[in-house]
C-alpha cells in the first residue's frame, strides 16, 4: 500500500504534515522522500545513513580540442545552445547540454564524448525508530529528478518486497516529471491546500494529475482560517468532484517553533494543527485499512 | 537588466516577491515558473497574445526504414524503441533534440511539432507580462523557459519568477540575469534549502542577496548564515494575518503601507547591487 503526499507547491505545509504522518505510523512504515531537489524530511529525525550510491541523470557532451577540426558543424546541430566556437575550435557549455548526442552524431573528426554527470546521491537512512527512510539528493542544477525519484521508491519496494508495509510517499512539488514519477503505481494521495488564489489553482491541476493516475484523493486545507471565504470555495470545488475534505488544519505558531525545533508538529500536545493532523491520520488510516 | 528571484523551495513566497518587486521598480515580469505560473494572479495582465510552444518529435517513415535500429541508440531518452518490427516512438520522453533524424542512415525521420505549452503575453499597470504554462502530463518545461527568454525585449528591465528548487530549469531561467534574490523562510528547511540554492547561483556567478519572508523571532538562523557567508539580507517581509490574507485574494502586498516601505528598500539595494557589479566589470 502506498500513500503520496502532494501539494500542488511547495510551502503549504506538506513537510509538517508528512512528518507528523511518518512519526505516528509504526515503525513497519517506510518512507520516501521524493523531494530531491532538497530532501528535508530527514532533517526531523535523527537517522543514521546505511547506503549511499552515486546516480548520473544525465551525459554531458565533451569536444577534445586536440581532435576539433573547427568545422562547426557540432554547434548546427546543437537544439540548444549548447556549443559555442572558442580560439579556433568549439567548447560546450556544460549547463545548457542535455547530452543528447546530437552533436556527435554529426562531428565528422570523431571529437566529441558523452560522459556521465555525476548528478547526486542516493541515501537510505534508518530513522531512530528503526524505520527506513529512502531519499536522494540531487546536486543543485543536475539533471534527472524524474529518474532519480524512480530509483529511491524502487529502493523502498524492494525492502517491502514479499511484505505488505505501508510506504509514505512525501511526493515532489510541482506537477512536471517528477511528480509524475513519484505517483505512478500508488493508490492514495493526500493533496494539502492552502485557502489562497494560487492554491487554489495549483491545487486542481494537482489534483487533475492525481485523477490521470488513478490515485483516490483526499484532501487538507492548511491554515484554512485565513481566508474561510476561500476555503468554502476549495470545499465547494471539493464536494463536486466527490474528494473528500479530511483536514481543516487551523492557523497555529507552534508551526514555526516545531519548523525551528525540527521536531514533528505532532509532538507538541499544545498545538491545535497538530491535534487536527492527528484526526486526518486516524481517518486515512481507516480509509486505507491498515 | 534582468533580476531572477529564486527559493530553494516552493511556497516561500517567491512569486510575492517577484510580483511586487516588477510593480514597484516599472519592471516586465515573467513567469518561468511554468509547471504553476500564479504571477497573473496578482497583477491582472491583459493578455494581448497567447504563443504555443512545440516541440519537434521524430515520425519514422516506414516504408524508408529498414529498422536498423541506429535510431534508438542514438537517443539517450529511450525514447525510441526497436521492437524488431517496428520503430516506437515515446512521445512524453522526447527531448526534440533531432539527433535520431541526424543519425539515420536512411533519412527515415522526419519530425512534426508536438505541442506542450502556452506562452501568454500581456501587459500589467507597470510593464510587459510574460507567463509560460506547461500542459497537464508534459514533462518537458525546458523548452517553453528557453522560448520565453527568446522573445524577452533584450535591452527592457524584467523580473524573472524562477520555478522553486534547484532544478536543470532554474538553470535555464537564470541563466544570463543580472542578479538573484533568493526568498526564503526563517526555518532549518528554509535554511537548507537556501544553501542548495546558493550553492547553483555562485556557480553561474552572480550578484546575490537575500529576503527572509515571514520574518519571525528566528530570523537569526538565516541571517547568521548570511553574515558568514558574506551575503547580504536586503529585505524581511513580518507576517501578518493581514498579508496572508492580502495574499489570498490576489492582492499586492505594496498596498500596504508599511510593506511597500521594505519593497523601497529592497529596490534601492538592488539596483546599488546592480551597479557595483556592472563597475567592478568594467574595471577588470
Ligand atoms: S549533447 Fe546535445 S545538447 Fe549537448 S552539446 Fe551536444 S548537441 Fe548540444
Ligand atoms: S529527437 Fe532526440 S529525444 Fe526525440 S526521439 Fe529523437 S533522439 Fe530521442
Amino acid at each position: 500500500m502506498q500513500l503520496v503526499i502532494l501539494s500542488g507547491k511547495g510551502g503549504t505545509g506538506k513537510t509538517t504534515i508528512v512528518s507528523s504522518f511518518a512519526y505516528l505510523a509504526d515503525q513497519s512504515t517506510i518512507k520516501v522522500d521524493c523531494d530531491v531537489d532538497a530532501s528535508n524530511l530527514h532533517l526531523m529525525f535523527n537517522g543514521k545513513d546505511i547506503s549511499s550510491s552515486q546516480f548520473s541523470g544525465s551525459k554531458k557532451a565533451i569536444i577534445d580540442s586536440d581532435k576539433c577540426i573547427g568545422c562547426g558543424l557540432c554547434e548546427k546541430a546543437c537544439r540548444f545552445d549548447a556549443i559555442i566556437p572558442k580560439d579556433g575550435y568549439y567548447e560546450v557549455m556544460e549547463h545548457r547540454c542535455e547530452g543528447c548526442n546530437a552533436c556527435r552524431v554529426v562531428c565528422p573528426a570523431d571529437a566529441i564524448t558523452l560522459e556521465e554527470e555525476d548528478s547526486g546521491k542516493k541515501i537510505m537512512t534508518v530513522l531512530e525508530d528503526e524505520s527506513y527512510l529512502s531519499r536522494a539528493s540531487l546536486y543543485p542544477g543536475a539533471d534527472g529528478s524524474g529518474k532519480l525519484v524512480s530509483e529511491i521508491r524502487k529502493a523502498s519496494l524492494e525492502l517491502n518486497k514479499g511484505k505488505n508495509n505501508l510506504i509514505i510517499i512525501d511526493g515532489s512539488p510541482g506537477v512536471g516529471c517528477s511528480v509524475m514519477a513519484s505517483i505512478t503505481g500508488v493508490e492514495f494521495g493526500l493533496l494539502v491546500t492552502e485557502p489562497t488564489q494560487s492554491g487554489f489553482e495549483d491545487f486542481v491541476r494537482a489534483y487533475e494529475l492525481a485523477k490521470h493516475f488513478r490515485i483516490k484523493s483526499y484532501v487538507a486545507i492548511n491554515k484554512y482560517d485565513l481566508n474561510e471565504e476561500m476555503a468554502d470555495t476549495i470545499e465547494r470545488y471539493c464536494d463536486d468532484n466527490g474528494i473528500k475534505v479530511i483536514g481543516r488544519i487551523p492557523y497555529d505558531v507552534v508551526v514555526n517553533k516545531s519548523n525551528f525545533e525540527s521536531k514533528p508538529l505532532v509532538m507538541y500536545n499544545d498545538s491545535i494543527a497538530g491535534n487536527e493532523i492527528k484526526n486526518m491520520w486516524n481517518i486515512i488510516k481507516n480509509e486505507m485499512e491498515v | 537588466m534582468k533580476i531572477a528571484v529564486l527559493s530553494g523551495k516552493g511556497g516561500t513566497g517567491k512569486t510575492t516577491v517577484s510580483t511586487n518587486l516588477a510593480y514597484m521598480m516599472n519592471f516586465n515580469y515573467v513567469d518561468l515558473d511554468v509547471e504553476e505560473p500564479n504571477g497573473h494572479i496578482f497583477l491582472n495582465p491583459d493578455i494581448s497574445e497567447t504563443q504555443e510552444v512545440f516541440i519537434p518529435t521524430p515520425v519514422i517513415n516506414a516504408e524508408k526504414c529498414t529498422l536498423c535500429g541506429v535510431c534508438a541508440n542514438t537517443c539517450q531518452f529511450n525514447a525510441l524503441i526497436n521492437t524488431g518490427k517496428k520503430i516506437l516512438v515515446f512521445e512524453d520522453l522526447c527531448h526534440g533534440c533531432g539527433a535520431c533524424s541526424l543519425a539515420c542512415p536512411e533519412d527515415a525521420i522526419t519530425e512534426y511539432n508536438r505541442k506542450i505549452g502556452d506562452i501568454t503575453i500581456g501587459t500589467f499597470a507597470k510593464g510587459k507580462f510574460y507567463s509560460g504554462k506547461m500542459l497537464l502530463q508534459e514533462p518537458m518545461a525546458g523548452p517553453i523557459i528557453s522560448d520565453i527568454k527568446k522573445i524577452l525585449p533584450v535591452d527592457e528591465d524584467s523580473i524573472i519568477d524562477c520555478s522553486p528548487g534547484t532544478s536543470c530549469n532554474v538553470v535555464k531561467a537564470i541563466d544570463e540575469s543580472n542578479y538573484a534574490i533568493m526568498v526564503t523562510e526563517p526555518s532549518k528547511f528554509g535554511l537548507h534549502d537556501l544553501k542548495l540554492a546558493i550553492e547553483l547561483v555562485r556557480e553561474m556567478k552572480m550578484p546575490l542577496g537575500i529576503i527572509i519572508n515571514r520574518s519571525n523571532e528566528y530570523d537569526h538562523l538565516i541571517e547568521d548564515y548570511a553574515a558568514s557567508e558574506n551575503i547580504p539580507v536586503i529585505g524581511k517581509i513580518p507576517f501578518s494575518k493581514e498579508a496572508a490574507k492580502m495574499y489570498s485574494i490576489g492582492k499586492l502586498l505594496i498596498e500596504n503601507e508599511e510593506i511597500k516601505n521594505i519593497f523601497e528598500a529592497i529596490k534601492l539595494s538592488v539596483l546599488k547591487a546592480v551597479k557595483e557589479e556592472n563597475h567592478a566589470i568594467s574595471h577588470s
